[in-house]
């Protein structure tokens, strides 16, 4: 067995680099398997030779195909020697050449008879082989032998039988599906793995039917399942049974679960956590059930075995996430793993503590984790700190230790994206905990004194701007903001002058200070930075109202940069200046792979991601070209396309809603689909009968429309200004029709006039109101004021989750969902929802949805409305109380 | 979800990470820079832990006690390793793998190759005996999925291949030495 490659010397074991295979040489190898064909085979020196094939390949050699084709042949000359160490090494090296078609049948019949050997060995890997590298066509020709290796009362030769059934089953299905008796009684063996393997394959048999695998499910729960890996496999699947059936078993007890709970106490360590986790990962697990799990993982968590500590960490790690109460028992088992030598084992531990700890517990935690810090890689330290910022909102009392906590790591060493998750915490607990505003503000002066990333520091002194002046005594952080002008690059050195302004704005008594610092930044090297000073000064001297300086300076731009930048490029220098109110306010909806772009989670700086180009000034452009309608005045807002015919249908209509002060138009957008007609003359007449405020004023019909060449016709209609009526309209395309000659593409000259009936349209409420996102929340809703503020409760009735009600009132609304409040939590019971949108007469409308679903899934929510006019708050709660 | 555990990998490297055998089981490394990249980058995270088990050379190996599997989690997988002498074992799962599972497969892998080698594990002894781990490699998974986790029996298996083919005299002693590796893998047939 044991076979030196080259002469033992007894001066190896001084040399370190030692390798039998030292000096090793493809060319070389290839010249050696020549042995192969020697009339008296040598199967030591064959397998010494195979063992080099092998060597290589597993070094990442290739062999091209001749090299390879070669190789194979001359292996299968070994079959004749009746050597078994030989006879299994050519089973690998076959496998490993993945033979092609026409080579696999060279060796076919000597594999076949190996399966049909006496001997165990041959039989097994014979079959495994054969599996591997045979196509469907032979599948048939061996299926016989295979079946009997199923029953085989080896359980080697049954369990390759097995295994390799699991793999053709993906190839071949309709043979492998043959075998279900076979496999069934596999199934009862007494060899653990072949139980194990049996059952992985019945499982895959069965698994798109349902009864079935629920009949196998519960056969086998009530069972002895011997092996330890043919018991996890039947928990995984007794819990996909539990999720397929729990829809129709909501109340009572769970089934299989008692199944689940008597695996925690098996013998076999992965029994009881296999079955664990399934119980931790049930749908609406309740605590009653989570317990004996939780007991059970609290054990492995002061197990010696460092596998089993991960694995008890990282399963109780998810579930704080849901219940955060059921894991608390596990606390001082928890802190005593944050010493743990495996760092993996170590931050796991920390971020559940940091999910699941009390109020009275965060010090002791802060003083153990700062010595933990200084050793772990960046990627743990963001978890860690984003576990850290939710923690003191959860407990802003202790905001004092845990803002302390960020600063000290903040001035230690770091990359971008760490110092980035410290700097947004702060920003987020100064926002959120007043009380945490000047020692937070004052940190992020001290860390701006020696910052290596320009955008934090502008970031920061952006934030400094606005948050600074409100503070008790401003003049502090002067002195921080005008060192960043002497010190920095450009880029910091204009935020820091706009910073300046804002001081010298809000505080009059800093601002004849402000005004000395001011002037002179005019003597900046860099332009940005003069013209900044220049503008501030000229608008903090002037005698202007305050209150146009003070939108100057802090007024957020309301309008998305996308759009004012192609607003700015479309404009033509002239004697009229360029007007902000004429840049489109609709935000587009981003496509959704966008939205999953990494920045998903709460962002501390920076307003709402910029949408991409949106299609509302191609249409504007449209509209103002129409001389009918160019008098309706400045376009509001226009609706998504909305299907008005089936898809495939003869003509293909859409519709969108374009809305105006005082009218509302309706763009048809028609395709012909028929290459033998060409439509002329169309139409839509429109039936408002059940739309009483609106009355038609104008139509636009589309003169000629050739196959595929998609055209539009208009109709416009008057309705009461600013008032968001709505209703539903009857729609019947009308035009006439002519045949064409496919051949020449020529139209007769006499059409037939002809009708087409569309589908409805509606205008609803939500048309009258433009999704535009606020970047903060809570401060856009506390500015604006209690004054017209509207709350009302509502009964939404039986709904299937939370989610579908959130989305039902986001949908009927029609506003932009902030700070990612549209996305509920599964599960939860409760959820908060922000909106924000400006309503028809440019109205800013912010609403607050609190949602609560009580036992059998009837949901309530109240309706908190601040906007600028109490008409428009009560506008909302009349949308959403005849919604 | 996946529902038959399915190993994505083993790996046998040695003190400098450079692979003494390797195997893969998923396409989720396609070419060999790929999986060297891996290898890499395991051995590097790796490097710093104490799942070392030193001075348990020429042990007694039926009866040793080994120091216990190291773990951690890596690209969404999660590796279970151990280390001895000049020789690292790794097996990767998915990020959802059951843990245990995983490290059961390791302790297979580990003990196998502990019985093959006859208690010298080491990397040398591991090269010269190149044949006898890949043969081990072989017995443990197929195509990803588990087939024997023993290592009695996984030695049992790739040692008495060799061992009918008129054993040489100076193999008699590996033969007496893996009589108890047969004896357990006669007791685990019948059972």
């Amino acid at each position: 067995m044991a076979q030196p490659f080259l002469k033992k010397d007894d001066d190896h074991d001084d040399e370190v680099d030692y390798s039998p295979f030292l000096g090793i040489e493809k060319g070389a190898v290839l010249q050696e398997a020549r042995v192969f064909n020697d009339p008296q085979l040598d199967p030591r020196r064959c397998s010494q030779v195979i063992t080099k094939l092998l060597y290589l390949l597993n070094q990442g050699e290739t062999f091209t195909k001749v090299e390879a084709t070669e190789v194979f042949f001359a292996v299968t000359k070994l079959f004749q020697s009746r050597d078994l160490g030989l006879r299994r090494m050519v089973y690998v090296i076959i496998k490993e050449l993945s033979p092609s078609a026409d080579e696999v049948i060279i060796v076919t019949s000597s594999l076949m008879k190996d399966m049909t050997s006496k001997t165990d060995m041959y039989r097994a890997n014979a079959i495994r082989v054969l599996c591997q590298i045979t196509d469907g066509t032979l599948l048939t020709q061996i299926e016989r032998y295979l079946k009997q290796a199923i029953v085989d009362k080896n359980p080697v030769v049954a369990s390759a039988a097995l295994v390799s059934g699991i793999h053709l089953l993906q190839t071949n299905p309709e043979i492998v599906k043959r075998w279900s008796n076979e496999v069934q009684e596999a199934v009862q063996s007494r060899a653990a793995l072949v139980q194990f393997h049996a059952l992985a394959l019945l499982h895959q048999i069965r698994q798109n039917d349902r009864l079935a695998v629920n009949k196998l499910v519960s056969s086998l729960t009530r069972g002895s399942v011997r092996s330890p890996l043919a018991q996890c496999l039947l928990i995984r699947y007794t819990s996909q049974v539990i999720r397929e059936s729990a829809s129709n078993t909501q109340t009572g007890d769970r089934p299989f679960y008692d199944f689940l709970e008597g695996c925690l106490r098996h013998k076999a360590e992965m029994v009881i956590f296999e079955a664990a986790r399934a119980i931790t990962e049930l749908n609406g697990v309740t605590s009653r059930e989570l317990t004996p799990a939780i007991t059970v993982l609290q054990l492995f968590l002061s197990s010696t075995k460092p596998v089993l500590r991960f694995a008890a960490v990282r399963t109780l790690n998810k579930v704080a996430m849901t219940h955060p109460i059921a894991v608390t028992n596990c606390n001082i088992d928890m802190e005593s793993l944050i010493s743990d030598q495996n760092r993996s084992i170590a931050t796991l531990a920390i971020t559940t503590l940091l999910k699941t700890g009390n109020e009275s517990s965060v010090d002791r935690l802060m003083k153990q984790i700062t010595t933990f810090m200084s050793d772990i890689a960046d990627e743990f330290k963001i978890v860690v700190i984003e576990a850290i910022r939710s923690l003191c909102l959860k407990f802003p009392l202790k905001h004092r230790s845990l803002m302390n906590f960020l600063s000290n790591i903040l001035r230690e060493e770091g990359g971008f994206e760490y110092k980035k998750a410290i700097v947004d915490s702060i920003v987020i607990l100064i926002r959120d905990i007043p009380e945490a505003k000047e020692s937070g503000l004052l940190h992020l002066c001290e860390f701006i004194e020696d910052c290596e990333f320009t955008y934090l520091s502008t970031q920061i002194l952006h934030f400094l701007g606005i948050e600074g002046p409100k503070t008790s005594d401003p003049s502090k952080y002067i002195r921080y903001i005008y060192n960043r002008v002497h010190l920095e690059n450009a880029t910091v050195r204009a935020g820091a002058v706009s910073t300046l302004a804002k001081f010298g704005a809000m505080v009059d008594s800093l601002k004849p200070r402000i005004f000395i610092l001011l002037r002179r930044c005019l003597f900046d090297t860099d332009d940005e930075v003069r013209d900044r000073a220049t503008l501030y000064l000229n608008t903090l001297g002037a005698d202007g109202a305050v209150e146009d300086m003070k939108e100057f300076l802090f007024g957020s731009l309301d309008i998305p940069l996308v759009n004012l930048e192609r607003s700015l490029k479309n404009y033509e220098p002239s004697e009229e200046s360029f007007d902000i109110n004429s840049v489109p306010k609709e935000v587009k909806i981003q496509p959704l792979a966008e939205k999953k772009a990494p920045g998903k989670k709460p962002t501390g700086l920076g307003g709402p991601p910029p949408g991409p180009p949106s299609t509302i000034d191609a249409y504007e452009k449209l509209l103002s070209s129409i001389p009918e309608f160019a008098n309706f005045g400045k376009l509001f807002k226009s609706s998504a396309p909305v299907e008005l015919t089936e898809a495939e249908t003869e003509y293909a209509v859409n519709v969108v809603k374009h809305i105006f002060d005082g009218h509302v138009v309706f763009q048809y957008n028609c395709t012909n689909t028929i290459p033998e007609q060409l439509l002329e003359n169309v139409t839509v007449i429109v039936d408002a009968s059940e739309a009483e405020e609106f009355a038609e004023v104008a139509s636009k019909p589309l003169r000629s429309l050739p196959y595929d060449s998609p055209g539009q016709t208009f109709v416009a209609f008057e309705k009461p200004e600013g008032v968001p009526a709505v209703g539903k309209f009857s729609n019947m395309l009308r035009f006439i029709v002519k045949e064409v000659d496919p051949s020449t593409g020529e139209a007769e000259d006499d059409g037939v006039e002809d009708e087409y009936q569309l589908e409805e349209l509606e205008v609803v409420a939500a048309d009258y109101m433009l999704k535009v996102g606020v970047s903060n929340f809570r401060n856009a809703w506390e500015s604006m004021g209690p004054d017209c503020e509207r709350v009302d409760e509502y009964d939404l009735g039986p709904r299937e989750n939370l989610a579908e009600a959130v989305n039902a009132v986001i949908n009927l609304l029609g506003m932009q969902p902030c700070e990612g409040t549209e996305v509920v939590p599964s599960n939860s019971r409760s959820h908060t929802c922000l909106l924000s949108g400006v309503y028809i007469g440019n109205v800013k409308v912010l609403v607050r949805l609190q949602f609560g679903i009580d036992g059998p899934k009837d949901v309530a929510m109240k309706l908190a409305v601040r906007s600028e006019d109490e008409a428009v708050s009560d506008a909302i709660h009349e949308i959403v109380a005849s919604g | 979800m996946e529902l038959c555990p399915l190993i994505k990998n083993i790996l046998l490297l040695d003190s400098e990470g450079k692979r003494i055998a390797v195997k893969y089981y998923s396409d989720d490394w396609p070419t060999n820079s790929a999986k060297e990249a891996f290898e890499k980058a395991v051995f590097a995270k790796t490097q710093k832990t104490n799942a070392r088990t030193d001075g348990v050379n020429h042990v007694d190996l039926l009866t040793k006690v080994n120091a216990d599997a190291e773990i951690t989690m890596f690209d969404n997988y999660v590796v279970v390793y151990k280390f001895v002498q000049d020789l690292h074992f790794f097996v990767t799962g998915g990020e959802n793998e059951n843990e245990i599972i995983l490290a059961a497969v390791l302790q297979g892998f580990f003990d196998a190759v502990g019985l093959l080698l006859r208690g010298t594990v080491d990397k040398k002894e591991a090269l010269e005996n190149l044949d006898l781990i890949l043969l081990c490699l072989d017995e443990i998974v197929d195509g990803g999925i588990i087939l024997e986790t023993d290592a009695n029996v996984i030695a049992g298996k790739v040692a008495s291949h060799s061992m009918d083919a008129g054993a040489s005299l100076s193999e008699q002693t590996i033969t007496q030495a893996l009589a108890t590796a047969r004896e357990h893998l006669t007791r685990s047939l019948l059972k």
